[in-house]
């Protein structure tokens, strides 16, 4: 039987915090080219997955692979945009420096950011609409443009995949709307995309994948044959009714 | 200027800027306390290194002591990690301890030599141009000044290499991490070297006003810029110039150095505290009740614009049915006449073209409410600004 070819690879993850696993048996394929959404309930441990696959969080047991080898070895194939509050937006900082990086990783240790990795910031900016706030100090933007700044640095790092952590919480609808449709181009443009979602309303709109995770993984698979009632009910616990246009 | 005053306030301003450099980067990081932890906790490194080397100018006295302050970093982690205690509880009972079994080894085995606990509290720079190494047969100058000297120029290295590490572990941890920077290894980095510098600080300013030196500049400076390459400047700055004029305030009033530099650290704080440009109480204060004086004007625009009924627009309708104090209507109608937005006759307010279009303009940027749109606004109808 011949592999289809996958992006990332999870084996028998299981992560816990002192006796309490988050994660439980994860065994979880990812193809190449999908727009992924993980969705289930507070404490699913849907952050979890994303910093394990990303070697932030230490599984207990199991392994993951990211284009068929370790992520240590694909650092630079991987782009991740963390979860908003996870920084103080308080840092003297302006929103080009921010975006700009996104490009250390490939510059490595010392080596300092010029020309180029500045023009490749200002076109990332450019991309999620932000050009114009280049120079702003990072505090003085607002949540949605934070965001955006997020994603622009996720844009500079030029990867293969990347792995969102709720990028559309607190954001206002437009600024929803443009980033998603910079996902979409992303995946157009044969990129893997593999974000954390809290709405399940916009699932079927927005996303073509979708991985159920409550602790145990539930489900995975293409939108349009598994996002029913009956994976949501078995997620969330409760007997769950989403108005899925079909 | 007597060269023995020179050479102080010269190791002064070095020590100065040898603690502003990781001090910016612990004031972000908001660890800012536990370069308290690691200033007492030292104690213990050097007396040990003392009974070690019985040498109190040994290199080997600094090396054990800044190992000390990196355990006692581990130490507070450690207990932080059993999630027992908060972190300020871990740093509150890791150094005390620490520097009271260096009091102790002081006391029991170390009082005849030149090593008592004022100089650790308090240090010692007016006697540094007593000290001079003594190479061969010549004098090359203090040694305090080529023990700061050294830790200055590795500081100034490490930050020159590592910056953009720096920058971005102590913005971003998470991002560091999956770049490949090991925000672990930059953390102990910095702890060592923060380590190094407050155990080559301890010799001129002591134990608890390094604290100051590492903490007063960089929070100073963070008030005044929005950018870390000025704010490591500033800090700077700040530091050398509270080392210099503390020194010439103690020679005033012939009191301690190091207490007179670290008053001087306070003021300059307390100075940009209450006078920074952005940020300082007062002009925070002033822009507040501009802004309030604005968002009332917009108010009573609104209010002119919903009523073309001659009561509802007369002069002492402000106070009567807005509810407005006499003071605030009187500011509010002078601000709108100054900038043509009304005109008033026979009592009555009416609004002038200009006031219209101010008027449609505000109402659009409160209903779709782009942060952009007010800026914009600002500029044309500079209301104070004028």
């Amino acid at each position: 039987m011949r592999e289809e070819p996958y992006a990332i690879k999870i084996d028998d993850l299981t992560v816990a915090y002192n006796y309490k696993p988050v994660l439980w048996d994860i065994d979880l394929v990812i193809p190449e080219g999908v727009l992924m959404a993980i969705v289930g309930p507070n404490g699913a441990g849907k952050s979890t997955l994303i910093k394990s696959i990303l070697g932030i969080v230490k599984p207990i047991a199991g392994s993951v692979q990211v284009f068929g080898k370790p992520y240590k070895k694909q650092v630079d194939k991987v782009a991740y945009v963390p979860q908003k509050g996870s920084v103080d937006w308080d840092f003297p900082t302006i929103a080009l420096d921010v975006v700009m990086m996104g490009t250390y990783g490939s510059l490595g240790w010392i080596k300092r950011p010029g020309q180029k990795e500045k023009k490749q910031a200002l076109e990332a900016l450019e991309k999620v609409g932000m050009l114009e706030f280049r120079d702003r100090q990072i505090s003085q933007l607002s949540g949605g443009q934070q965001q955006r700044i997020f994603l622009a640095r996720a844009l500079v790092q030029n990867a293969s995949i990347y792995l969102m952590d709720e990028p559309f919480q607190g954001v206002d609808a437009t600024t929803e709307k443009a980033i998603i449709n910079i996902l979409k181009e992303l995946r157009k443009a044969g990129k893997t995309l593999i974000v954390v979602h809290h709405d399940l309303q916009t699932v079927p709109e927005y996303f073509d994948w979708v991985t159920f995770l409550n602790v145990k993984g539930i489900a995975s698979g293409p939108v349009k044959d598994i996002f029913n009632d009956d994976n949501l009910t078995k997620t969330y616990g409760i007997n769950y009714k989403v108005a899925v246009n079909k | 200027m007597t060269n023995a005053q020179l050479e102080i306030q010269l190791i002064a301003a070095l020590v100065a800027v040898a603690c502003a450099i990781p001090g910016v980067f612990l004031v972000l990081r908001k660890m800012a306390m536990i370069s308290d932890a690691i200033s007492h906790s030292i104690l213990v490194g050097i007396v040990v290194g003392f009974f070690i080397t019985q040498d109190l100018n040994s290199p080997l006295l600094i090396l054990l002591a800044a190992v000390t302050g990196v355990v006692t970093v581990i130490l507070v982690e450690f207990i932080q990690k059993t999630g027992l205690v908060k972190e300020d509880t871990a740093i509150g009972l890791v150094f005390p301890a620490l520097f009271s079994i260096g009091v102790i080894l002081i006391a029991k085995h170390a009082n005849d030599v030149h090593l008592d606990i004022d100089a650790v509290l308090l240090g010692e720079l007016a006697f540094a141009p007593f000290d001079h190494l003594i190479v061969g047969d010549t004098d090359i100058g203090p040694k305090s000044l080529w023990v700061i000297g050294t830790i200055l120029v590795i500081n100034l290295t490490l930050l020159i290499l590592f910056f953009k590490e720096l920058k971005l572990s102590t913005f971003d941890k998470g991002l560091a991490a999956t770049l490949g920077f090991s925000p672990l290894l930059l953390h102990y980095g910095l702890m060592t070297v923060s380590s190094v510098t407050i155990v080559g600080a301890f010799d001129a300013v002591g134990a608890v006003l390094v604290v100051a030196l590492i903490i007063a500049p960089p929070a100073t400076a963070y008030l005044l810029t929005d950018d870390l390459k000025k704010m490591l400047l500033l800090s700077c700055f700040f530091g050398i110039f509270a080392a210099i004029s503390g020194y010439w305030v103690a020679n005033a009033l012939d009191a301690s150095i190091a207490g007179s530099m670290t008053t001087m650290l306070g003021v300059v704080f307390l100075l940009v505290y209450l006078f920074a440009p952005k940020q300082g109480v007062f002009s925070v204060f002033y822009k507040e009740r501009q802004q309030r004086i604005e968002v009332s004007l917009l108010v009573f625009l609104l209010h002119l614009q919903n009523h073309q009924e001659k009561e509802e627009r007369h002069v002492n309708h402000l106070q009567e049915h807005i509810n407005w104090e006499k003071v605030k209507a009187k500011t509010v109608l002078e601000l709108a006449t100054k900038n043509n937005l009304i005109h008033i006759s026979e009592n009555i307010v009416s609004l002038t073209e200009k006031g219209q279009e101010f008027t449609d303009e505000a109402l659009k940027y409160i209903t779709t409410n782009k942060e952009t749109a007010i800026e914009e606004l600002k500029d044309r109808f500079f209301l104070f600004r004028g």
